[in-house]
């Protein structure tokens, strides 16, 4: 009886790390659409370069692939961040100026062309077998406290970015960035310069990818080039954030959690089906969650919690409130 | 010299037709509705599945089939535009960029569910090359496609010509406020958009599996070639897609072509990279394309 408890418990922690996870990835899409009105197709792409960037780096060294210099982990987070940071800044000088379906269309080139290297360049990335034996912050606690120490260090990266993000969106920053995304043309003429304002948004979403990459990679102590598969994070990452609410990083949250539990529960339907059937059954969860999609597109395009503005009053005179 | 004919020019001018005949459907979408439409890829395969069944009931030559698999793809199409694009018109065009990157992996998963995901071919058995002048070869299917992938892209020239559909489609492509104006049925005209681009997309996806083989990521993998040719073209501009298709094919293969040394001049495994960093030079060079396309 305690044991299946147990079991569920270890279950629940697993669902709210992928969930966390998830929820990083959201919050930085949701500087790019949500603040910024910037279309990124290529999420899988920026999530797998911080994935492999830390992977190479944390490894013991190792005659498959590049690296292996046992860096620690901040080191290795920061520096997923900053290769990422880097590609979107390159991606962005090209298709920023741009309207937003030019840069949707190059992300998801990225993205693609990225696996494309992954698998050519065995001797760098050992191709598709993929990296493995990366190391897990905690790993040496004892069960189940290494699995709740990893997702506590996932929730509270969640929360400060969190923190983060709403003083951003609070701040002088963040109302010109919703100025260029409701009208481009005014906020040209009140003197901003979109292109740099952009260029900052789409940077920062994309660190904030890769930073999710890295989380999952060590998480899951694995990456392959399917880390970059454009339905598991692109696709789904766009329905958490649409259906969750753009432009307000408490639905990105939710929307994270609550898509990843749907997709996981509907998952533990269908694997108790025949084997045949359980195959076929795992398109229709695919069909059935791009229909939320178009549902929340069409009918409730504000998501579960719809934007919020900060007060005027309050930003003309701070000392009013 | 016969080898580079063989084996590099023939290849492209194959693909490149190929890619031509998607890239008039994204161009057209792009320029007359406005929006970069990510879920033409899996559409192309979608014809190749129709295809494949009506092969298998009826054991005709696919290319024979083709013509009904079109018309079931053009039917698709029309519905998909009627549930998740039309209520979207109105709204910000980005929208329908979103909700054609879902319908990409709804297609998808549709035709994993029915067909299943196994590799399957629309044409068994192998063909001998027939040759020419002693070295020239060039195996039947191979001419077939070019062939018809030429009356193909003729049919379109005549529509846009000679056609009221075809000009008033090339009318909303130029300025589609003007089009109004002049009293042009714009919903026709979206209407005549799909049809087209449903069509050629059912052709490209089934030529492709008449040169290769059926599977359900064939149309994704077309989908960046193709965008690339229609930049490169310049968007809305069916004639620059055309060219751009050519242009990529040819390209893609030919880079892989021992110009300097013996060695291939770019690893084969990244042919398809060819085409993005044609459309990436083709951005930061000239946006608006060979053929003066629009640049929104």
């Amino acid at each position: 009886m305690l044991d299946q408890y147990y079991g569920y418990g270890l279950y629940a922690v697993s669902l709210l790390t992928m969930g966390g996870i998830y929820a990083i990835l959201t919050l930085g899409l949701n500087v790019q659409w949500g603040f910024t009105g910037l279309f990124n197709a290529g999420i899988a792409g920026f999530f797998g370069i911080g994935a492999y960037v830390t992977a190479l780096l944390t490894t013991a060294p190792s005659a498959r692939h590049i690296g292996g210099w046992e860096v620690p982990y901040v080191l290795a987070f920061a520096a997923a961040m900053v290769v990422s940071g880097i590609i979107a800044y390159a991606v962005g000088k090209v298709c920023l100026r741009l309207r937003s379906d030019y840069l949707a269309i190059a992300t998801i080139g990225i993205a693609e062309n990225f696996r494309l290297i992954l698998k050519n360049e065995t001797w760098a990335t050992n191709g598709p077998r993929g990296v493995s034996d990366i190391p897990k912050p905690f790993e040496s606690l004892p069960e189940p406290w290494n699995h709740i120490s990893f997702l506590l260090m996932v929730l509270a990266i969640v929360f400060v970015i969190y923190l983060l993000l709403e003083v951003a969106r609070k701040s002088p920053w963040g109302r010109v960035m919703t100025a260029i995304r409701e009208n481009e043309t005014s906020a040209k003429a009140a003197g901003k310069n979109v292109e740099t304002y952009r260029m900052e948004g789409f940077v920062i979403g994309c660190m904030i990818m890769a930073l999710a990459g890295a989380m999952m990679a060590h998480y899951l102590k694995f990456v392959d080039p399917n880390a970059t598969d454009p339905l598991l994070a692109t696709f789904i990452v766009w329905v958490m954030l649409i259906v969750g609410g753009s432009a307000n990083n408490k639905g990105a949250i939710l929307g994270a959690f609550l898509m990843w539990a749907v997709w996981s529960a509907s998952e533990i339907l269908t694997s108790r089906l025949p084997d045949e059937l359980a195959i076929r059954t795992a398109y229709i969860r695919i069909f059935l969650i791009g229909l939320a999609l178009q549902f929340f597109l069409q009918r409730y395009p504000q998501g579960i919690l719809p934007e919020t503005r900060p007060s005027a009053d309050k930003a003309a005179n701070p000392s009013a409130s | 010299m016969a080898e580079f004919i063989n084996f590099y020019l023939i290849p492209g001018v194959l693909l490149g037709s190929i890619y031509a005949l998607g890239a008039i459907g994204i161009t057209l979408t792009f320029g007359i509705l406005r929006f970069a439409n990510f879920a033409h890829g899996d559409i192309m395969t979608l014809g190749v599945y129709f295809t494949w069944s009506l092969v298998q009931f009826t054991d005709l030559h696919p290319l024979v089939v083709m013509p009904v698999a079109m018309v079931l793809t053009v039917l698709c199409s029309l519905l998909i535009d009627r549930a998740f694009y039309k209520p979207l018109r109105n709204a910000p065009v980005i929208m329908l960029v979103i909700a054609s990157f879902g319908l990409m992996l709804m297609v998808r998963s549709v035709i994993q569910f029915f067909w299943g995901v196994q590799l399957k071919s629309v044409l068994p058995g192998i063909q001998m090359p027939m040759t020419f002048l002693d070295f020239f070869r060039i195996s039947p299917k191979h001419i077939m496609i070019i062939v018809c992938a030429l009356a193909l892209m003729a049919a379109v020239h005549y529509l846009l010509t000679y056609t009221k559909i075809g000009k008033a489609m090339r009318a909303m492509a130029d300025s589609p406020e003007l089009a109004r104006l002049t009293g042009i049925d714009t919903e026709k005209v979206v209407m005549a958009t799909w049809v087209v681009g449903g069509a050629l997309a059912c052709a490209a996806g089934v030529f492709l599996a008449v040169d290769t083989q059926v599977e359900t990521m064939m149309g994704f993998k077309l989908l960046l070639p193709v965008f690339a040719a229609a930049i490169l073209g310049g968007v809305g501009r069916p004639y620059g897609a055309m060219v751009g298709g050519l242009v990529i094919g040819i390209a893609e293969e030919m880079s892989s072509y021992h110009w300097i040394g013996d060695g291939p001049l770019l690893n084969p495994g990244y042919k398809q990279g060819v085409a993005f960093v044609i459309m990436i030079a083709m951005l930061l060079w000239r946006p608006s394309g060979l053929f003066k396309g629009k640049v929104f």
